[in-house]
């Protein structure tokens, strides 16, 4: 399992801007990105290298949530994705959010954001699936 | 102008005679609000009673009424018939301790068909004329208070109430209206559906139009007369008093006349409270001469105006005043809605997602009013996902809306992204311009 950060932004120039300038400023690095908008309003999700300093750097007011995720290693070619959300819905587990990204020509990294991380965890060990912790995902990204 | 073109005679009264008129009146007045909850005890401790009136002067011993005083007494406190004598009761959005209920006897309705129908009369309105009453009826006063006296004129009566716009024209084509009651915001918004219908205003078979609930400058009137192709008269009101038809423009259209009659009338300066100079411009304070259900004695109305100076062409002695310049409260208007930020703070601080920071802009999209409510998202709300964002939106606005009566846009934004003010916050930035 690791960890998201969810920041709450309004959906306006600049704002994205005044978020990285504070992690830049904090020597966060940025592994993953993705912004989703529902109008004015918008969320930031980021996975960073150092997620406890990177909520300081937020700053205290922020309005920023740490979201547990599952990442998982996955080989880079068809059926792969396929092969994950079997498992998870014949284990009645509910996909709230998700992304993945290919880290090489043989492998991809999946994030997921589950209703269960504990029972997606433990159904996808046990179809020999690789969940990875912080210091597995960063050596999976390279 | 003979006194036989005026549908009442009082219209022309000397100053003399009306003010010998409101010293009887006014007599009757207090004496009428001696049997209130709220006046009762205050008159006796004052020891103002009707015989020891001598004079308007008199007046001046009474303290002032405020719209506080309503809510406090909401809802009877300020009644002073038996309940079994009321007919009617108006009353303004807002729930407890915001709220305020205005009661009617038969005689009081009667009287305020009357002094409408004498307004309308005055700007030409006659038993052939067609009069399409597009304003909002209910506990509003605006469509219920000029129906009674449209119909009175014998006028034939449309309450299409506002909305519907194009139904709203196809009426106007169909039956011929020559008259209208608008608000000035929504005659001006119409103007597209006409364009959208290939009508013209002008040929269809309008005469004249009320414009009423909400203030608008001289230039957007021109815009308007100029656009309809018929003149555009101010009507002012408020609910205390009865509703509109306090005071109403003439066919001179230089200032409102206001009904002397019925209203002694007084302009103070908002922070003294002591009468400014003739002419000069303060807080008009009403006091009611004919109200029976719930008179009001010095009720400030918050509506900042002058008296204009002069005899006007018209030939009517009730004096004018100017068209309305503000307001010595916070209170402002969003499409003919009477709303005060209080209302909108009490809502917000009820509800833990959002902070205590808040914004209030208003604002035009086009010709319509736009009420927006800028507030923080409290960091600990805050789950992490955008359909918890919408709720939490969603949420605030209908409780907003249920209270003001006006539907306003929310943005929610992060947790001190609102500036920080030193001092009395600024909670309200109107940018409609004047």
């Amino acid at each position: 399992m690791i960890e998201q950060l969810a920041i709450f932004s309004e959906n306006k120039p600049g704002r994205l801007e005044r978020i990285t300038e504070a992690l830049a400023e904090a020597n966060i690095n940025i592994r993953a990105l993705h912004v989703a908008s529902l109008g004015d309003m918008g969320v930031i999700k980021l996975i960073v290298d150092r997620p406890d300093d990177a909520f300081r750097a937020l700053g205290a007011p922020a309005a920023v949530r740490k979201i547990p995720c599952l990442a998982i290693r996955v080989p880079d070619r068809p059926g792969a994705l396929y092969q994950v959300t079997r498992v998870l819905t014949q284990a009645g587990i509910n996909i709230e959010n998700a992304s993945g990204f290919a880290v090489s020509r043989r492998e991809a990294v999946l994030i997921l954001e589950v209703n269960d991380v504990p029972a997606a965890e433990r159904v996808l060990t046990e179809a020999e699936f690789r969940t990875l912790d912080e210091s597995e995902f960063e050596a999976a990204v390279g | 102008m003979s006194s036989s073109d005026m549908y009442d005679p009082n219209e022309r009264i000397s100053r003399e005679s009306l003010a010998q008129l409101q010293l009887d009146r006014l007599r009757w007045s207090v004496a009428q609000a001696a049997r209130s909850p709220h006046y009762g005890p205050l008159l006796s401790d004052l020891r103002l009673t009707s015989d020891s009136l001598t004079s308007l002067d008199d007046l001046q011993r009474l303290p002032f009424t405020e719209k506080q005083h309503l809510r406090d007494g909401y809802p009877y406190g300020m009644l002073a018939v038996p309940k079994d004598r009321v007919v009617r009761m108006h009353h303004s959005s807002g729930t407890t301790g915001m709220a305020v209920a205005v009661f009617h006897t038969k005689g009081d309705i009667d009287r305020w068909a009357d002094l409408i129908a004498r307004c309308l009369h005055m700007i030409g309105l006659r038993s052939g004329d067609v009069f399409q009453n597009m304003m909002g009826y209910g506990l509003f006063t605006g469509g219920l208070g000029l129906h009674y006296g449209a119909e009175k004129i014998g006028a034939l009566v449309i309450p299409t109430g506002a909305g519907n716009s194009r139904r709203q024209i196809q009426f106007m084509q169909t039956f011929e209206t020559t008259g209208i009651h608008i608000i000035p915001s929504y005659a001006l918004a119409l103007l597209s559906t006409f364009a959208e219908m290939s009508v013209d205003p002008k040929d269809l078979s309008l005469r004249l139009a009320v414009g009423g609930a909400e203030p608008y400058s001289e230039g957007t009137r021109e815009r308007l007369q100029e656009a309809w192709g018929i003149p555009f008269y101010n009507c002012y009101g408020l609910s205390e008093m009865q509703g509109p038809g306090v005071a109403f423009e003439c066919p001179e259209q230089q200032g409102l006349h206001l009904w002397e009659d019925s209203y002694l009338a007084e302009v103070i300066d908002p922070d003294t409270g002591e009468a400014v100079e003739e002419g000069e411009e303060g807080e008009l304070v009403l006091t009611t001469l004919t109200r029976e259900a719930m008179p009001l004695l010095r009720y400030r109305t918050r509506d900042l105006t002058a008296f204009l100076p002069g005899e006007c062409r018209c030939g009517r002695t009730h004096r004018r005043l100017a068209r309305i310049q503000g307001r010595a409260d916070d209170m402002f208007i969003v499409k003919g809605v009477n709303v005060f930020p209080l209302q909108i703070e009490r809502v917000l601080m009820s509800r833990p997602e959002v902070g205590h920071n808040y914004l209030i802009v208003i604002d035009r999209d086009g010709y319509v009013d736009r009420l927006t409510v800028r507030v923080e998202l409290t960091a600990d709300a805050f789950r992490g996902d955008l359909a918890q964002l919408r709720e939490v939106q969603d949420g605030l606005t209908d409780a907003l809306r249920q209270e003001i009566l006006v539907r306003p846009r929310v943005e929610l934004v992060e947790p001190g992204a609102l500036p920080r003010q030193e001092g009395k916050a600024i909670r309200v930035v109107d940018e409609r311009d004047k």
